[in-house]
């Protein structure tokens, strides 16, 4: 997981501008669908748009470990408990995948985790809502990392190389956590009737957070465009949207479960999906900070931060200096 | 602020935050936080087959990449080996010189593909039974 619904920054109008021949090349280059390397150039825009996307989806890594992590002491029975311990650890190991990626484009880890601890840096918007009982835990195993996988597929034939190799071992162990997350969620589905009500009250509180999942409906910008030609951004909003309504939509209502939509149906002429709407001044309110958990998110991960800082130090070896990775 | 912060703690389904009754405005950030050393990390499958580059793992020291790296890197797949290397010891050739690896001139002489024998045995096999049949 759990890449998704990035915010990108406005273009920087006082930014250096680029050498239009290296440009020329750079572009020519990307075009030719070869990647991009750390030690290679890039334009100034580039550059700070991927520190962006990627310190983001690492960010959400580490957020979207917490609403799980805290189920751990409860979930139910011994196999449900191993397969989330080994989910939430691949998370946290995602999260060190995308840092080093991140920072071979030259910002240090230790900013990038103090600009998550100001809260300065976003996260994905989706935990900051709460995971109150079990079935909540199978509704992100299973549609949110389904949601992050259409994602993060699309994020993989990207353009810059580290990021993409991050992708691609993340891509490979995402596949156990669908599984896991589906197996649980259908548990409940098949289960009694108190369980199926239980599932269902958990679906209908997570299809808002999901419908925003992948953030606002696309704007024709050509900011947009600019992101999409150097292939930063691979698919539009809208495009990845549909491609997971179009895939589990179906899987859900096989179950004989329900969406909390009146509207939402598939156009059988366009194909594509049509949903109510689902507030998106609510994604925005909650995107910077008024979310149901935002405190509660960021108070437990300062609480990690602090409790960690005293053996970091014991361990910390004073002659040695931050490197940025090589690759 | 401070009574919001107790209340939603109290309340959050989070076992590791009920433990701790404490808010968000108690914590300080680290000015100047650890800057570890990076690591280049080199995972072997199988014995007999190469060590690949696989990424980089953050840590004070080669012992400690080497815990970290076997956290990150060996987790989930298969290994029967593993080497850390700090990135600052990379010496590399670099992208800028990319075009010297072309092969521009004609290099089929040190492939093996650029031997081709078998139709001249052919034909010479052919023209030793032509003279036997004649």
């Amino acid at each position: 997981m759990y890449g998704g619904g990035y915010v990108f920054c406005e273009p920087d109008v006082h930014g250096q501008p680029d050498d239009p021949e290296r440009l020329a090349e750079f572009e020519a280059r990307i075009d030719r669908g070869e990647k991009i390397e750390p030690q290679d150039w890039m334009p100034y825009e580039y550059r700070r748009q991927l520190i962006r996307l990627i310190e983001q989806h690492a960010h959400s890594e580490i957020m979207g470990a917490l609403p799980e992590g805290a189920w751990i002491t409860r979930a139910p029975g011994f196999k449900r408990k191993l397969a989330l311990i080994a989910k939430v650890q691949d998370e946290v190991g995602h999260a060190q995948l995308l840092y080093s990626a991140a920072e071979t484009l030259g910002k240090s880890r230790a900013d990038m985790v103090n600009d998550l601890l100001s809260g300065k840096s976003k996260y994905s918007n989706v935990f900051n809502y709460p995971a109150k009982t079990w079935a909540d835990v199978t509704v992100i195993g299973f549609l949110i990392d389904a949601a992050a996988i259409v994602n993060q597929v699309a994020n993989s034939k990207g353009s810059y190389g580290p990021y993409c190799r991050a992708l691609e071992r993340i891509c490979y162990e995402e596949s156990f956590h669908l599984k896991q997350g589906y197996d649980a969620f259908v548990a409940l589905a098949t289960g009694t009737k108190r369980q199926r009500e239980m599932l269902q009250d958990a679906i209908n509180r997570w299809y808002r957070p999901i419908i925003h999942f992948f953030g606002p409906p696309d704007n024709e910008s050509v900011h947009s465009k600019q992101l999409m030609r150097w292939k930063v951004k691979m698919a539009s909003n809208d495009e990845m949207r549909n491609q997971f309504l179009d895939a589990y939509v179906p899987k859900v209502l096989e179950l004989g479960l329900t969406f909390p939509d009146p509207e939402l149906r598939k156009d059988p002429q366009t194909g594509r999906w049509h949903y109510g709407d689902p507030d998106w001044a609510e994604f925005y309110r909650v995107i910077n900070g008024d979310g149901p958990c935002n405190a509660e998110r960021l108070s437990a991960r300062r609480l990690a931060e602090e409790n960690g800082r005293w053996i970091r130090q014991a361990i910390m070896n004073p002659q040695q200096k931050f490197t940025i990775p090589f690759a | 602020m401070e009574t919001a912060d107790r209340h939603l703690l109290s309340t959050s389904v989070d076992p590791r935050l009920q433990r701790v009754q404490r808010h968000a405005t108690e914590f300080h950030l680290l000015e100047q936080p650890e800057e570890w050393q990076t690591f280049e990390v080199f995972h072997q499958r199988r014995r007999g087959e190469h060590h690949v580059h696989v990424g980089s793992v953050h840590a004070p020291d080669a012992e400690m990449a080497l815990v970290f790296a076997k956290e990150q890197f060996a987790r989930r797949q298969q290994c029967a080996s593993l080497w850390v290397v700090a990135s600052a010891h990379i010496h590399s050739l670099g992208y800028q010189n990319e075009d010297m690896f072309a092969t521009t001139t004609e290099k089929t002489y040190r492939e093996a593909s650029g031997y081709r024998l078998r139709h001249k045995i052919q034909a010479y096999k052919q023209s030793v039974q032509h003279e036997s049949n004649s």
